[in-house]
């Protein structure tokens, strides 16, 4: 994992399994989860997207004209407000379910 | 940072978004596997500082990357802290918008940038356009969905004349614009692009009703991972692959469970508006009978019977009423009525959404019964108190195909013998149909805000 400047570009293969297999995790990590979560489990994968602040910093740290930068830097504060604030009201939503005893038995009878 | 290292690390990142998932899927781990995956995050971020140079690179902006993360902190955790329960759906679609419009603005500075190297390579060239192109919709469309949620704009589906077409031509023009940005590049192809692309986001969201908007919300989700899966490739970063590519097909599952659980197909909730026919405004002129009782009436019914189904709506959670109507079925429950929740799957206005807000109230969760197990038992059910809901129980969902919520499965609660609505005015539900349950012989309404009108029943139930 390099910046893009630094020319060793990833092989096309390696980028097609890569992505292949990131797809079957996908399906297969949230294929069972019930209706409860729904609501917490889109605003968590919501919040995991936020990491384009990653691809925000790395092309802002290349910017150099007046233009670039200000774009990237927006880029960096709209990733932030998407990242930050999706775990924070994902983690809000949760802290509801926390401590209900019945819980366990709720997910024992799903 | 040696880049083995650096690699490494990202790595863990990675899979701390994978256990983030996979943790979010089950009630016990899902608050664990936020915090993992929000650590997985700051890991990402902090690292991404130290990544490895060519030579001859240096660090630009340093200090304005690091001002712009604090001012990015500073209006998201305010805004994720104070919103209310009942809000947070918009704010997640206003998450999800800025992650895309984010994601659309790191496309274009690629685009730049790529451009002044010389000839960039047609495959990175699609990423980049393919990035801006789903970002920019994923941006618009949000900010629509946002609007609609929040009742700035009619929840009603909005169509005009030759929709479809419009919305056609516009796509057609944004894959065209595609194709010259491609070829022959420059800034000019790229903005005609990007403009194309926020209207077709306006246009696609548009002609969605209110209450299909959560499953839109969760497809813009997945559209934005893609984005960032995309943006991975132009940038070389695994991490963004991995992590863009995860959200996008758990996005696209997750799409699917919820149209699933409203019993929409996805196709119907997203081109239904031009199949249909333009709903004419409810409301032919006429004035029908509806019975209206007083919370005395209410109170004697719900004291003498033997079972009692609760079904909440969003009218409770905007009323605040949760906790008045816990203590109603605390007394209930105190004096032998057996009383149950009767939680539709998309109550509220998403998916788990009633779940949270009840909770918030520390109703026991045994209480809390999903539609497939509460619908067999209305038959044996004396009285069902609706609050604040509207479509859930809404019989034209069964009873008149072209309806807006046609095939979406609904609480049976016309099977129980009393129907009690708690209602602030006859006004229909989110998707602006009415409910002829309202007219039902067996039907009482108790007009009102829904707190005061609990209060009112609760107080009446003591005095009984």
């Amino acid at each position: 994992m390099t910046t893009a400047s630094t020319v060793a570009a990833m092989a096309p293969m390696a980028v097609l399994t890569i992505f292949l297999l990131a797809i079957f995790v996908g399906f297969e990590v949230v294929s069972k989860v019930s209706t409860t979560l729904h609501t917490p489990l889109m605003s968590g994968a919501n919040a995991i997207h936020g990491i384009i602040l990653v691809g925000a910093i790395i092309v802002a740290d290349k910017a150099t004209s007046g233009l670039e930068t200000t774009l990237s830097i927006v880029a960096v504060v709209l990733a932030t407000i998407n990242m930050v604030g999706g775990f924070v009201v994902t983690d809000r939503m949760l802290e509801m379910f926390k401590g209900k005893p019945k819980v366990k038995k709720e997910e024992v009878a799903k | 940072m040696n880049s083995t290292i650096y690699d490494l690390l990202g790595l863990a990142s990675a899979v701390c978004f994978i256990l983030a998932l996979k943790g979010l899927s089950t009630p016990k781990t899902a608050r664990r596997g936020n915090l993992i995956g929000a650590g997985g995050a700051t890991l990402a971020t902090i690292i991404v500082f130290f990544a490895p140079q060519a030579s001859g690179e240096k660090h630009h902006n340093t200090l304005l990357i690091l001002a712009a993360i604090a001012f990015g902190v500073l209006v998201g955790v305010p805004a994720a802290r104070k919103i209310q329960m009942t809000q947070m759906p918009q704010l997640v679609a206003l998450f999800n918008g800025v992650g895309g419009g984010a994601a659309a603005l790191v496309a274009t500075v690629e685009y730049l940038n790529l451009s002044q190297d010389g000839k960039p390579s047609t495959a990175n060239l699609i990423a980049t356009v393919f990035t801006v192109i789903v970002g920019c919709t994923s941006f618009s469309g949000s900010v629509i969905t946002f609007l609609k949620l929040q009742e700035l704009m009619t929840t009603r589906p909005v169509v005009f004349p030759a929709g479809r077409f419009v919305i056609a031509a516009t796509l057609a023009g944004t894959l065209g614009t595609a194709g010259w940005v491609i070829k022959s590049g420059g800034n000019t192809p790229l903005l005609v692009m990007g403009g194309l692309a926020l209207l077709f986001g306006v246009l696609f969201v548009l002609p969605v009703g209110g209450a299909d908007v959560p499953i839109v919300i969760s497809l813009l989700n997945a559209f934005t991972g893609l984005t960032v899966a995309a943006s991975g490739y132009v940038l070389q970063s695994t991490l963004l692959i991995v992590a863009g590519t995860l959200v996008g097909a758990s996005g696209t599952i997750l799409t699917r469970l919820m149209a699933a659980a409203m019993g929409r197909s996805l196709f119907g909730t997203l081109f239904g508006a031009f199949t249909a026919k333009p709903q004419e405004a409810s409301g032919s002129t006429e004035v029908r009978s509806v019975k209206s009782g007083s919370a005395d009436d209410v109170a004697i019914l719900l004291n003498y019977a033997q079972r009692v189904v609760i079904v909440p709506g969003f009218g409770l959670a905007v009323a605040q009423a949760q906790h008045t109507v816990r203590e109603l079925a605390d007394i209930l429950t105190a004096k032998g009525v057996d009383v149950a929740y009767g939680i539709h799957p998309v109550a509220g206005r998403m998916p788990g959404h009633m779940n949270v807000l009840l909770a918030e109230a520390n109703v026991p969760y045994e209480q809390l019964v999903e539609m497939e197990e509460v619908n067999p038992t209305f038959p044996q059910t004396d009285v069902v108190l609706v609050v604040g809901a509207n479509d859930v129980v809404n019989p034209a969902a069964k009873t008149t195909p072209g309806c807006p919520i046609y095939g979406m499965p609904i609480l049976d609660v016309a099977e129980a013998g009393n129907v009690i609505f708690l209602k602030r005015s006859m006004r229909p539900g989110f998707a602006g149909i009415e409910n002829e349950l309202l007219y039902d012989p067996k039907t009482t309404l108790l007009f009102g805000d829904a707190k005061d009108s609990l209060t009112k029943v609760v107080n009446a139930l003591k005095a009984l």
